[in-house]
């Protein structure tokens, strides 16, 4: 065997390197500085990013027989999953360290590490078997952090559910994989891609549905979305930003990856109508049970859900243009809803309170939290100058590229005219902080500096990502 | 980037929006709206100038200070600015109107924000008068809607939450068949082969948009606009918007970003596809008259001061999209000076609307009247806006409306006249209900022996009033000026790329 071939996973070992220090920081740090673990953790990951972004323009290599694949492409995928876990772990600091959570705050960042690296591989994979080891590895320590309020029962209750779900959703995909394996009698991306179209028939889009099922309980599309409010009401909510956003964002880069390389001569036969009829589903149905929620995490949860359907239409174009816009996409819901999150977390850990009816006269006590939401929710619906805007017009622009197709401009009006929708449930939320008198409104606090570094990283991001063109020209030319 | 001069039109208000981020007190944030606001005036008229010097001068491209600086390369996305006389016509409303809006609010309770989110608004009215890429100027176009739902929402009277979450989703609503329009316009904006691009003036050049694609983005892109523009069935948004919206928003509103709508479905819809506006211009012909008249016939029922003026600014703003379709010069001569027109007139309203309303606490006519005795002052100036309403020669309306008509009349089919004849039917309409209030609040007994004590204008007051009376009168008497203006922009060559006449 050739050793050198794992100079290519470098990204992956840097994290292995990672988690080890982590885990042995926590294992060995005297009661006194296992305060400092979180910090130290974000220290590294901060490293690790940083290691991330100068691998920017390694060349594109295969390693293990061609199971294993990177190219400037992926790194930059794997470096805005980093941004956001980034993120994610400096937010948590503050609950990490808090009275319920400090027993167990060394788990958290090493479960949450553990995800990213079998997101990681997940990515990477240019065979499915390697696939499939990776999206467990991102899975089963997702269970455990659910569980992680073990005092709360929603938390219990929402780790079963996630569990079932997510051993459910990988027997679906298995399953389908069987069927593409039977067909094609390879399970290597580029063998199945030369295959497909011959074997083209009734048992591969039985197959291909199987496997978009599986994928649509990873990325919470309707009709596979019921898991996620309740798995988001009853997560902490630093797992709730984690799962929202970086696990969702490395599933749907999969799927991507799946679709378009595996499956992409098939496109207008196989998935381009079935992937047609989810976006719609999944925009529209998300957006009106958003409508309704009065409890913020679950509130995300369906807004999360309908931003899937968007990420998915940049997927639908089937181009490098939408590649680009989908990895854009991702990038700026990281920052958009971590923001939000961020101020979710700050409130929860200082009030406890999570109702959007807590939020009314938001503005008068702490106005500065306040601005932060507004420009999540803003970003979020997709109004200028945030980046918001700007992602969503490239999956539209994505999505139309090269195409005089009358049922893809159709689409993209549907959720154009869900944008509108959407826009009303975000500016619920503004309403209630800046509009709403309450009677006793949350009390003006500091929130913790870790906390305000999160959420200063984030408004940084959408005012900025749209601003600053260079982002979307670099994914451009990263991809083309 | 920095000598040209357009993009001092964004850059002051960006200057104005940090300056009133730093301001501690009252006193500081007065003093950045009205120096400003005043700058940007300044500079627009320095403007209008320089671009009638240089077409003295002999030159005779359609859009001057031209320039581009580059967005997202990737999609031909840049910042791309140049006037031409309309452009500069409403620039130089936005100045006055910014001007008049910030004295009316003197006393607006919590300033600073007021002032962060007005200007804000007036960031994108400007750039979006300035743009000539589609994709900016859509930007800015919702860059100037968005701050409309918190200033109706936090600062607005009455049913204020219905109001403004109805206005903003109908206009966003409008921006969303925009967006599928704009972004369809450029894959179709340059022959196979040829880079895409964003450039209204390429665009117009490349005159790549087969017929069959017009078809389909003509409607969205002037549905999209037309919403802004108060068209039926769309203008539901503002009557209720209007009617609960502090002074400055609805004259700003009324007065300059319901002009974004009719300078949109212009620039936009018409100038880039002409074929299809003049096959389909029928049906929006239809829609607008409609707009014409039940505006008209709408404010005649109303007691609600602004509910009357919101619903004659339907009436009127209709008037602008109907002579936009008529598509030959003297209409859209008339439909830019019934902007300017209706811009500065409705602006007055509102403004003596807000003037009253903050003396008497109430906007119904029935609980008001002999104001003429109490507050003569603003009395008279409301006779004078509602004799530019009601098409007085002398003021403004009258030229504006007598232009369009003749124009509109130039055309000898049936349909036409027919349309043409019931939109003129609303002059009459709206004598009836701009007398009707003169009559009810003006004049008559007095009411309400409360109202007795009510104090006439203030400096600022006359000030902001004042400025608008003379913008008024100004364009009644000197129509020529104006038209001379815009004509250039309606020169035969354009037309020539318009295909038609």
């Amino acid at each position: 065997m050739d050793y050198s071939q794992f100079l290519a996973l470098k990204q992956e070992i840097g994290l292995l390197i990672v988690f080890l220090l982590v885990f042995l920081n926590d294992t060995f740090a005297s009661p006194k500085s296992a305060k400092a673990v979180p910090a130290i953790a974000c220290i590294w990951m901060l490293a690790l990013t940083c290691f991330g972004f100068c691998q920017a323009s390694a060349p594109a290599t295969e390693a293990f027989a061609g199971m294993y694949f990177t190219s400037p492409t992926i790194v930059a995928i794997k470096n805005i999953l980093n941004v956001g876990v980034l993120i994610v772990l400096i937010q948590s600091v503050k609950w990490a360290n808090s009275e319920f959570t400090a027993v167990r705050r060394g788990e958290f960042y090493e479960l949450i590490l553990l995800t990213l690296l079998g997101m990681y591989f997940m990515i990477s994979s240019r065979h499915f078997l390697m696939f499939i080891i990776g999206l467990e590895t991102a899975s089963l320590p997702l269970c455990a952090l659910v569980a992680f309020d073990k005092n709360r029962y929603e938390s219990h209750e929402a780790a079963i559910k996630y569990v079932l779900t997510a051993v459910f959703s990988s027997a679906i995909l298995l399953m389908g994989l069987s069927f593409v394996y039977g067909l094609c009698g390879t399970l290597y991306y580029e063998g199945i891609y030369l295959a497909v179209s011959s074997n083209f028939g009734v048992m591969m889009v039985i197959g291909l549905a199987f496997l978009i099922a599986g994928f649509g309980f990873k990325l919470s599309l309707v009709p596979f979305h019921l898991w996620t409010a309740d798995v988001y009401q009853g997560a902490p909510t630093s797992v709730t930003s984690y799962l929202s956003v970086i696990s969702k964002g490395s599933a749907a880069f999969a799927f991507l990856v799946v679709l378009t390389q595996v499956f992409g001569s098939i496109y207008s036969q196989a998935w381009e109508w079935m992937l047609y009829a989810l976006i719609i589903l999944t925009i529209t149905i998300g957006n009106l049970f958003a409508m309704r929620q009065v409890n913020m995490k679950r509130f995300l949860a369906f807004s999360s859900i309908s931003q899937a359907g968007y990420i998915m239409l940049a997927v639908i174009g089937n181009n490098a243009m939408g590649v680009s816009a989908l990895m854009f996409y991702i990038l700026v819901y990281v920052f958009s809803n971590l923001a939000a999150f961020g101020v979710i977390g700050a409130i929860e850990n200082a009030t406890g309170k999570v109702d959007m009816t807590d939020y009314n006269g938001l503005y008068k006590t702490n106005p500065r939290l306040s601005f932060t939401m507004m420009l999540a929710m803003f970003s979020l619906a997709g109004i200028p100058p945030f980046a918001g805007f700007f992602s969503k017009f490239f999956v539209f622009t994505g999505a139309l590229n090269g195409t005089n197709s009358a049922a893809l401009y159709v689409l993209v009006l549907i959720a154009l005219i869900n944008t509108i929708i959407s826009l009303y449930y975000y500016l619920l939320v503004v309403k209630a902080m800046f509009i709403n008198d309450s009677e006793n409104p949350i009390a003006t606090f500091r929130s913790a500096c870790t906390e305000r570094l999160g959420m200063w990283i984030c408004v940084a991001g959408i005012i900025g990502l749209g601003i600053v063109s260079y982002v979307y020209d670099y994914l451009l030319t990263v991809v083309a | 980037m920095f000598s040209n001069i357009l993009i001092y039109f964004v850059v002051i208000p960006l200057v104005m929006l940090l300056g009133l981020a730093l301001c501690q007190n009252i006193k500081q944030i007065r003093a950045v709206a009205v120096v400003g606001s005043v700058a940007l005036t300044a500079l627009s008229v320095w403007l209008l100038i320089d671009y009638l010097g240089l077409r003295a001068a002999g030159v005779e491209d359609p859009m001057l200070y031209v320039d581009s600086w580059s967005w997202f390369a990737p999609l031909n996305i840049n910042l791309a600015v140049g006037v031409d006389g309309i452009s500069i016509a409403m620039l130089i409303l936005t100045g006055f109107i910014l001007i008049t809006g910030s004295f009316a609010s003197w006393e607006i309770p919590q300033p600073k924000e007021f002032f962060l989110w007005l200007v804000l608004l007036s960031t994108g009215v400007y750039g979006f008068f300035i743009s000539i890429d589609l994709f900016t100027m859509f930007m800015f176009y919702e860059v100037a809607l968005i701050p409309m739902y918190l200033l109706i929402g936090v600062w607005g009277s009455g049913n204020k939450n219905y109001s403004a979450m109805k206005l903003t989703l109908m206009l966003m609503g409008g921006s969303a068949f925009l967006m599928l329009g704009l972004i369809g316009i450029y894959y179709h904006s340059a022959p196979e082969g040829q880079p895409l691009t964003w450039n209204i003036l390429e665009i117009v050049n490349n005159a790549s948009i087969s017929l069959g694609w017009q078809k389909f983005l003509f409607p969205m892109t002037f549905v999209g606009f037309g919403v802004l523009g108060a068209m039926f069935p769309f203008h539901t948004w503002s009557p209720d918007g209007h009617a609960s919206a502090p002074t400055a928003v609805s004259m700003l509103h009324a007065g300059v970003l319901m002009k974004l709508g009719g300078y949109g479905c212009f620039r936009v819809a018409i100038y880039l596809m002409p074929q299809a506006a003049n096959e389909l211009a029928w049906i929006f012909i239809i829609l607008t008259g409609i707009s014409v008249v039940y505006g008209a016939f709408s404010a005649c029922v109303q007691n609600d001061l602004k509910y009357i003026n919101a619903y004659s600014s339907v009436s009127h703003c209709g008037l602008v999209l109907f002579a936009i379709l008529m598509l030959n010069t003297t209409a859209m001569t008339g439909a830019i000076m019934q902007m300017l027109s209706h811009g500065l007139m409705t602006a007055l309203f509102f403004a003596l609307i807000g003037m009253i309303y903050g003396r008497t606490h109430t906007r119904d006519i029935r609980e008001m009247g002999g104001m003429m005795q109490i507050l003569p002052y603003l009395s008279v100036c409301y006779v004078i806006a509602g004799m530019a309403s009601l098409g007085l020669p002398g003021l403004s309306g009258f030229v504006a409306e007598m232009t369009i008509f003749v124009g509109s009349f130039q055309h000898t089919d049936l349909f036409h006249r027919v349309f043409v004849i019931v939109a003129c039917s609303s002059i009459v309409t709206t004598a009836v209900y701009i007398l009707r209030v003169v009559g009810k609040l003006l004049y008559g007994p007095v009411y309400d022996e409360h109202h007795m004590t009510l104090t006439d204008a203030k400096w600022w007051e006359r000030l902001s009033t004042a400025t608008l009376i003379v913008c008024v009168a100004a364009i009644g008497c000197f129509p020529n000026f104006f038209a001379d203006l815009i004509k250039f922009t309606f020169s035969p060559d354009i037309f020539k790329v318009l295909g038609l006449n």
